[in-house]
Protein backbone atom coordinates (compact mmCIF):
# COMPACT_ATOMS: atom_id res chain seq x y z
CA UNK A 1 0.00 0.00 0.00
CA UNK A 2 2.69 2.49 0.82
CA UNK A 3 4.37 1.44 -2.18
CA UNK A 4 1.23 2.28 -4.59
CA UNK A 5 0.95 5.75 -2.63
CA UNK A 6 4.75 6.21 -3.18
CA UNK A 7 4.70 5.90 -7.11
CA UNK A 8 1.13 7.96 -7.63
CA UNK A 9 3.05 10.77 -5.39
CA UNK A 10 5.60 10.68 -7.28
CA UNK A 11 4.16 10.56 -10.94
CA UNK A 12 0.91 13.23 -9.86
CA UNK A 13 0.60 14.23 -13.32
CA UNK A 14 0.43 11.09 -15.02
CA UNK A 15 -2.00 9.09 -12.19
CA UNK A 16 -4.29 12.69 -12.67
CA UNK A 17 -4.98 11.51 -16.34
CA UNK A 18 -5.79 8.17 -15.18
CA UNK A 19 -8.40 9.13 -12.81
CA UNK A 20 -9.91 11.97 -15.08
CA UNK A 21 -9.79 9.25 -18.00
CA UNK A 22 -12.07 6.95 -15.62
CA UNK A 23 -14.02 10.12 -14.09
CA UNK A 24 -14.98 11.31 -17.41
CA UNK A 25 -15.90 7.30 -18.99
CA UNK A 26 -18.16 6.70 -16.45
CA UNK A 27 -19.96 9.73 -16.62
CA UNK A 28 -20.39 10.19 -19.95
CA UNK A 29 -22.38 6.20 -19.29
CA UNK A 30 -24.45 7.84 -16.92
CA UNK A 31 -25.51 10.27 -19.52
CA UNK A 32 -26.27 8.01 -22.29
CA UNK A 33 -27.76 4.97 -20.57
CA UNK A 34 -29.37 7.13 -17.30
CA UNK A 35 -30.31 10.40 -18.79
CA UNK A 36 -30.48 9.36 -22.94
CA UNK A 37 -28.20 12.46 -22.98
CA UNK A 38 -30.21 15.11 -21.71
CA UNK A 39 -27.85 15.89 -19.06
CA UNK A 40 -24.00 16.43 -20.99
CA UNK A 41 -21.61 14.26 -20.18
CA UNK A 42 -19.50 17.05 -19.32
CA UNK A 43 -21.47 18.76 -17.18
CA UNK A 44 -21.79 15.81 -15.33
CA UNK A 45 -18.18 14.87 -15.19
CA UNK A 46 -17.35 18.65 -13.92
CA UNK A 47 -20.26 17.86 -11.27
CA UNK A 48 -18.76 14.56 -10.10
CA UNK A 49 -15.07 16.48 -10.04
CA UNK A 50 -16.62 19.24 -7.40
CA UNK A 51 -18.20 16.06 -5.78
CA UNK A 52 -14.60 14.91 -5.13
CA UNK A 53 -13.01 18.48 -4.28
CA UNK A 54 -16.03 17.75 -1.32
CA UNK A 55 -13.72 15.06 0.02
CA UNK A 56 -9.91 16.67 -0.04
CA UNK A 57 -9.29 19.83 1.89
CA UNK A 58 -8.57 23.48 0.96
CA UNK A 59 -7.29 22.41 -2.15
CA UNK A 60 -9.99 20.30 -3.33
CA UNK A 61 -8.75 16.54 -3.39
CA UNK A 62 -5.15 17.63 -4.66
CA UNK A 63 -4.83 17.63 -0.46
CA UNK A 64 -4.36 14.42 -0.44
CA UNK A 65 -0.62 13.72 -1.63
CA UNK A 66 -1.48 10.63 -4.12
CA UNK A 67 -4.06 13.25 -5.99
CA UNK A 68 -1.53 15.89 -6.10
CA UNK A 69 -1.16 15.86 -9.80
CA UNK A 70 -4.88 17.02 -10.33
CA UNK A 71 -3.84 20.17 -8.99
CA UNK A 72 -0.79 20.56 -12.38
CA UNK A 73 -4.01 19.18 -14.71
CA UNK A 74 -6.05 21.30 -13.23
CA UNK A 75 -4.41 24.66 -12.24
CA UNK A 76 -4.58 27.62 -14.57
CA UNK A 77 -1.33 26.91 -16.45
CA UNK A 78 -3.11 23.95 -18.22
CA UNK A 79 -6.46 25.43 -17.93
CA UNK A 80 -5.59 28.23 -20.44
CA UNK A 81 -3.53 26.04 -22.73
CA UNK A 82 -6.70 23.95 -23.29
CA UNK A 83 -8.90 26.97 -23.45
CA UNK A 84 -7.32 28.83 -26.21
CA UNK A 85 -7.05 25.75 -28.12
CA UNK A 86 -10.47 25.59 -28.61
CA UNK A 87 -10.49 28.53 -30.40
CA UNK A 88 -9.39 26.59 -33.10
CA UNK A 89 -12.75 25.28 -33.89
CA UNK A 90 -14.20 28.67 -34.38
CA UNK A 91 -13.77 30.30 -38.03
CA UNK A 92 -13.43 33.83 -38.26
CA UNK A 93 -14.76 33.50 -41.99
CA UNK A 94 -17.94 31.71 -40.33
CA UNK A 95 -18.06 34.52 -37.83
CA UNK A 96 -17.75 36.94 -40.02
CA UNK A 97 -21.00 35.62 -41.98
CA UNK A 98 -23.39 36.49 -38.66
CA UNK A 99 -21.78 39.92 -39.24
CA UNK A 100 -22.72 42.88 -36.55
CA UNK A 101 -26.23 40.91 -34.92
CA UNK A 102 -23.66 38.12 -33.89
CA UNK A 103 -21.30 40.03 -32.59
CA UNK A 104 -24.01 42.48 -30.68
CA UNK A 105 -25.18 38.97 -29.35
CA UNK A 106 -22.04 37.81 -27.85
CA UNK A 107 -21.93 41.24 -26.20
CA UNK A 108 -24.78 41.55 -24.55
CA UNK A 109 -25.05 37.92 -24.05
CA UNK A 110 -21.91 38.52 -21.57
CA UNK A 111 -23.09 41.67 -20.38
CA UNK A 112 -26.43 40.38 -19.21
CA UNK A 113 -25.59 37.71 -17.79
CA UNK A 114 -22.43 39.34 -15.59
CA UNK A 115 -24.63 41.78 -14.34
CA UNK A 116 -27.40 39.60 -13.54
CA UNK A 117 -25.33 36.98 -12.02
CA UNK A 118 -22.93 39.92 -10.16
CA UNK A 119 -25.85 41.36 -8.67
CA UNK A 120 -27.73 37.95 -7.06
CA UNK A 121 -24.16 37.48 -5.78
CA UNK A 122 -24.23 40.75 -4.30
CA UNK A 123 -27.23 40.40 -2.48
CA UNK A 124 -26.56 37.09 -0.80
CA UNK A 125 -23.01 38.72 0.44
CA UNK A 126 -20.62 38.04 -2.12
CA UNK A 127 -20.19 42.13 -1.99
CA UNK A 128 -16.27 42.88 -3.08
CA UNK A 129 -15.68 43.29 -7.05
CA UNK A 130 -13.21 40.46 -7.00
CA UNK A 131 -16.45 38.65 -5.99
CA UNK A 132 -18.63 40.08 -7.95
CA UNK A 133 -16.87 39.97 -10.95
CA UNK A 134 -15.76 36.29 -10.62
CA UNK A 135 -20.05 34.93 -9.69
CA UNK A 136 -20.94 37.40 -12.47
CA UNK A 137 -18.49 35.55 -15.32
CA UNK A 138 -19.61 32.07 -13.86
CA UNK A 139 -23.47 33.42 -15.21
CA UNK A 140 -21.45 33.55 -18.62
CA UNK A 141 -19.80 29.51 -18.77
CA UNK A 142 -18.18 27.73 -16.33
CA UNK A 143 -14.76 28.53 -18.08
CA UNK A 144 -15.20 32.26 -17.54
CA UNK A 145 -15.87 32.08 -13.91
CA UNK A 146 -12.59 30.07 -12.95
CA UNK A 147 -10.83 31.96 -15.60
CA UNK A 148 -11.73 35.70 -14.36
CA UNK A 149 -11.59 34.74 -10.68
CA UNK A 150 -8.19 33.21 -10.95
CA UNK A 151 -7.30 36.69 -13.28
CA UNK A 152 -8.42 38.98 -10.55
CA UNK A 153 -7.49 36.97 -7.43
CA UNK A 154 -10.58 35.77 -6.23
CA UNK A 155 -10.55 33.13 -3.34
CA UNK A 156 -10.87 29.45 -4.06
CA UNK A 157 -14.00 29.05 -2.65
CA UNK A 158 -15.88 31.80 -4.96
CA UNK A 159 -14.28 29.99 -7.97
CA UNK A 160 -15.99 26.78 -6.90
CA UNK A 161 -19.00 28.45 -6.71
CA UNK A 162 -18.28 30.32 -10.21
CA UNK A 163 -17.64 26.74 -11.62
CA UNK A 164 -21.18 25.63 -10.14
CA UNK A 165 -23.24 28.08 -11.71
CA UNK A 166 -21.72 27.23 -14.66
CA UNK A 167 -22.33 23.92 -14.83
CA UNK A 168 -26.26 24.95 -13.47
CA UNK A 169 -26.77 27.25 -16.79
CA UNK A 170 -25.69 24.33 -19.31
CA UNK A 171 -27.86 21.56 -17.27
CA UNK A 172 -30.70 24.74 -17.20
CA UNK A 173 -29.65 25.06 -21.02
CA UNK A 174 -29.57 21.50 -21.97
CA UNK A 175 -33.10 20.66 -20.07
CA UNK A 176 -34.91 24.12 -21.72
CA UNK A 177 -33.60 24.32 -25.03
CA UNK A 178 -35.95 21.49 -26.65
CA UNK A 179 -39.24 22.96 -24.61
CA UNK A 180 -39.16 26.71 -25.21
CA UNK A 181 -37.41 26.71 -28.90
CA UNK A 182 -40.19 26.52 -30.78
CA UNK A 183 -41.99 29.80 -28.77
CA UNK A 184 -38.61 31.39 -29.21
CA UNK A 185 -38.45 31.29 -32.95
CA UNK A 186 -35.68 29.21 -32.79
CA UNK A 187 -36.20 27.35 -36.18
CA UNK A 188 -33.64 28.35 -38.42
CA UNK A 189 -29.71 28.95 -38.96
CA UNK A 190 -29.55 32.64 -37.95
CA UNK A 191 -31.95 32.42 -34.54
CA UNK A 192 -29.82 29.50 -33.89
CA UNK A 193 -26.85 32.50 -33.93
CA UNK A 194 -28.17 34.45 -31.89
CA UNK A 195 -29.56 31.71 -29.56
CA UNK A 196 -25.42 30.63 -29.34
CA UNK A 197 -24.40 34.03 -28.72
CA UNK A 198 -26.51 35.30 -26.38
CA UNK A 199 -27.08 32.32 -24.00
CA UNK A 200 -23.32 30.96 -24.37
CA UNK A 201 -22.64 27.45 -22.90
CA UNK A 202 -21.39 25.42 -25.90
CA UNK A 203 -21.96 22.17 -23.93
CA UNK A 204 -25.37 23.06 -23.20
CA UNK A 205 -26.31 24.96 -26.34
CA UNK A 206 -25.36 21.45 -28.84
CA UNK A 207 -26.96 19.07 -26.29
CA UNK A 208 -30.09 21.55 -26.41
CA UNK A 209 -30.05 22.32 -29.97
CA UNK A 210 -29.32 18.62 -30.54
CA UNK A 211 -33.05 17.87 -28.83
CA UNK A 212 -34.28 20.34 -30.79
CA UNK A 213 -33.36 20.26 -34.43
CA UNK A 214 -29.88 18.37 -35.18
CA UNK A 215 -29.82 21.06 -38.10
CA UNK A 216 -29.11 23.73 -36.20
CA UNK A 217 -26.35 22.63 -33.70
CA UNK A 218 -23.40 23.90 -35.59
CA UNK A 219 -25.00 27.01 -35.82
CA UNK A 220 -25.69 27.67 -32.19
CA UNK A 221 -22.37 26.28 -31.18
CA UNK A 222 -20.35 28.60 -33.26
CA UNK A 223 -21.47 31.58 -31.94
CA UNK A 224 -21.41 29.40 -28.09
CA UNK A 225 -18.00 28.99 -28.41
CA UNK A 226 -17.23 32.82 -29.23
CA UNK A 227 -19.28 33.52 -26.35
CA UNK A 228 -16.37 32.00 -24.21
CA UNK A 229 -13.88 33.63 -25.96
CA UNK A 230 -15.73 36.93 -25.70
CA UNK A 231 -16.15 36.58 -21.73
CA UNK A 232 -12.41 35.41 -20.94
CA UNK A 233 -12.26 38.62 -22.96
CA UNK A 234 -13.77 41.17 -21.33
CA UNK A 235 -14.82 39.88 -17.83
CA UNK A 236 -11.84 40.20 -16.20
CA UNK A 237 -10.72 43.33 -18.11
CA UNK A 238 -13.46 46.30 -18.85
CA UNK A 239 -16.30 44.62 -16.48
CA UNK A 240 -13.75 43.88 -13.74
CA UNK A 241 -12.60 47.23 -14.50
CA UNK A 242 -16.54 49.05 -13.97
CA UNK A 243 -17.33 47.06 -11.18
CA UNK A 244 -13.69 47.60 -8.92
CA UNK A 245 -15.00 51.67 -9.31
CA UNK A 246 -17.82 51.06 -7.49
CA UNK A 247 -16.81 48.18 -4.95
CA UNK A 248 -13.41 48.06 -2.90
CA UNK B 1 4.50 17.55 -37.05
CA UNK B 2 2.32 17.92 -33.60
CA UNK B 3 5.03 19.79 -31.73
CA UNK B 4 4.68 23.20 -34.71
CA UNK B 5 0.69 22.98 -33.56
CA UNK B 6 2.03 22.99 -29.89
CA UNK B 7 4.17 25.65 -30.36
CA UNK B 8 2.27 27.99 -32.10
CA UNK B 9 -0.35 27.34 -29.66
CA UNK B 10 2.04 27.98 -27.24
CA UNK B 11 3.46 31.23 -28.88
CA UNK B 12 -0.69 32.61 -28.81
CA UNK B 13 -0.99 31.88 -25.06
CA UNK B 14 2.28 33.73 -24.34
CA UNK B 15 1.45 36.67 -26.39
CA UNK B 16 -1.94 36.76 -24.97
CA UNK B 17 -1.05 36.69 -21.59
CA UNK B 18 1.83 39.47 -21.70
CA UNK B 19 -0.90 41.83 -23.13
CA UNK B 20 -3.20 40.76 -20.31
CA UNK B 21 -0.63 41.43 -17.33
CA UNK B 22 0.75 44.64 -19.10
CA UNK B 23 -3.08 45.80 -18.89
CA UNK B 24 -3.36 44.85 -15.65
CA UNK B 25 -0.57 47.50 -15.15
CA UNK B 26 -1.95 50.31 -16.73
CA UNK B 27 -5.36 49.89 -14.60
CA UNK B 28 -3.33 49.53 -11.56
CA UNK B 29 -5.15 46.09 -11.01
CA UNK B 30 -3.63 43.14 -9.90
CA UNK B 31 -3.59 40.19 -12.12
CA UNK B 32 -4.17 39.06 -15.78
CA UNK B 33 -6.79 41.18 -17.78
CA UNK B 34 -8.30 38.92 -20.55
CA UNK B 35 -5.32 37.26 -21.60
CA UNK B 36 -6.51 34.40 -22.48
CA UNK B 37 -9.24 35.96 -24.37
CA UNK B 38 -6.79 38.10 -26.65
CA UNK B 39 -4.71 34.85 -26.80
CA UNK B 40 -7.89 33.17 -28.24
CA UNK B 41 -8.30 36.06 -30.91
CA UNK B 42 -4.66 35.42 -31.97
CA UNK B 43 -5.33 32.00 -32.54
CA UNK B 44 -8.57 32.24 -34.54
CA UNK B 45 -6.96 34.85 -36.73
CA UNK B 46 -3.87 33.10 -37.25
CA UNK B 47 -5.44 30.09 -38.09
CA UNK B 48 -7.81 31.96 -40.61
CA UNK B 49 -4.77 33.59 -42.11
CA UNK B 50 -3.13 30.41 -42.99
CA UNK B 51 -6.27 28.56 -43.89
CA UNK B 52 -6.43 31.07 -46.75
CA UNK B 53 -2.43 30.55 -47.81
CA UNK B 54 -2.84 27.46 -47.07
CA UNK B 55 -0.17 27.20 -44.91
CA UNK B 56 -1.21 25.00 -42.17
CA UNK B 57 -0.42 21.38 -42.72
CA UNK B 58 -3.70 18.46 -40.78
CA UNK B 59 -0.62 17.45 -38.79
CA UNK B 60 0.08 20.55 -37.27
CA UNK B 61 -3.31 21.48 -36.68
CA UNK B 62 -3.76 18.15 -34.55
CA UNK B 63 -1.20 18.97 -32.28
CA UNK B 64 -3.30 22.13 -31.77
CA UNK B 65 -6.82 20.09 -31.46
CA UNK B 66 -5.11 17.57 -28.91
CA UNK B 67 -5.41 20.12 -26.65
CA UNK B 68 -8.58 21.91 -27.35
CA UNK B 69 -10.34 18.27 -26.59
CA UNK B 70 -8.61 18.01 -23.35
CA UNK B 71 -10.46 20.95 -21.96
CA UNK B 72 -13.16 19.23 -20.40
CA UNK B 73 -10.88 16.46 -18.87
CA UNK B 74 -8.69 19.88 -17.60
CA UNK B 75 -12.14 21.62 -16.55
CA UNK B 76 -12.68 18.25 -14.86
CA UNK B 77 -9.55 18.45 -13.12
CA UNK B 78 -10.03 21.84 -11.98
CA UNK B 79 -13.45 21.31 -10.57
CA UNK B 80 -12.05 18.47 -8.24
CA UNK B 81 -9.07 21.04 -6.80
CA UNK B 82 -11.35 23.73 -5.50
CA UNK B 83 -12.53 24.42 -2.27
CA UNK B 84 -16.23 23.10 -2.37
CA UNK B 85 -16.03 22.57 1.44
CA UNK B 86 -16.11 26.78 1.36
CA UNK B 87 -18.36 27.09 -1.21
CA UNK B 88 -20.78 24.91 0.31
CA UNK B 89 -22.02 28.01 2.06
CA UNK B 90 -22.57 29.44 -1.18
CA UNK B 91 -24.35 26.75 -2.89
CA UNK B 92 -27.73 28.89 -2.98
CA UNK B 93 -26.00 31.88 -4.42
CA UNK B 94 -25.17 28.93 -7.39
CA UNK B 95 -28.35 27.53 -7.84
CA UNK B 96 -30.00 31.25 -8.14
CA UNK B 97 -27.46 32.52 -10.22
CA UNK B 98 -27.28 29.68 -12.66
CA UNK B 99 -30.97 29.76 -12.82
CA UNK B 100 -31.78 33.59 -13.22
CA UNK B 101 -28.60 34.44 -15.29
CA UNK B 102 -30.08 32.23 -17.77
CA UNK B 103 -33.60 32.89 -17.68
CA UNK B 104 -32.60 36.41 -18.78
CA UNK B 105 -30.92 35.46 -21.45
CA UNK B 106 -33.56 33.45 -22.77
CA UNK B 107 -35.71 36.31 -22.25
CA UNK B 108 -33.37 38.39 -24.50
CA UNK B 109 -33.21 36.00 -27.54
CA UNK B 110 -36.62 36.70 -29.10
CA UNK B 111 -36.05 40.72 -28.70
CA UNK B 112 -33.22 40.12 -30.50
CA UNK B 113 -34.34 37.83 -33.04
CA UNK B 114 -36.85 40.03 -34.07
CA UNK B 115 -34.56 43.09 -34.38
CA UNK B 116 -32.65 40.83 -36.49
CA UNK B 117 -35.03 40.04 -38.77
CA UNK B 118 -36.36 43.85 -38.85
CA UNK B 119 -33.06 44.65 -40.43
CA UNK B 120 -33.13 42.39 -42.89
CA UNK B 121 -36.40 43.04 -44.30
CA UNK B 122 -35.18 46.53 -44.45
CA UNK B 123 -32.04 46.07 -46.21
Amino acid sequence: MHEIEKILDKNGLIFAFLVVGLVMYLSYIVSKKLTRNNIPGAAIAISVGLVIAYFGGDKGVASIPAFSGMALLGGSMMRDFSIVATAMGASFTEIKKTGLIGLMCLVIGTVIAFFVGGFIGYSMGYTDAKSFATIGAGACTFIVGPVTGSAVGASSDVIAISIAIGVIKSIVVTIATPFVAKRMGIDNPQSAMIFGGIVGSTSGVSAGLAATDVALVPYGALTATFHTAMGCLICPSILYYIVHLFLA
Amino acid sequence: MKIYGVAILAGCFLVGHLIGDKLGGIFHLAGNLGGVGFAMLFLVLLNDYFKKKDLIPAETESGILFWSKMYIPVVVAMSATQNVRAALSGGWAALLVGVFATLACYMLVPVIAKFAKKNASNN
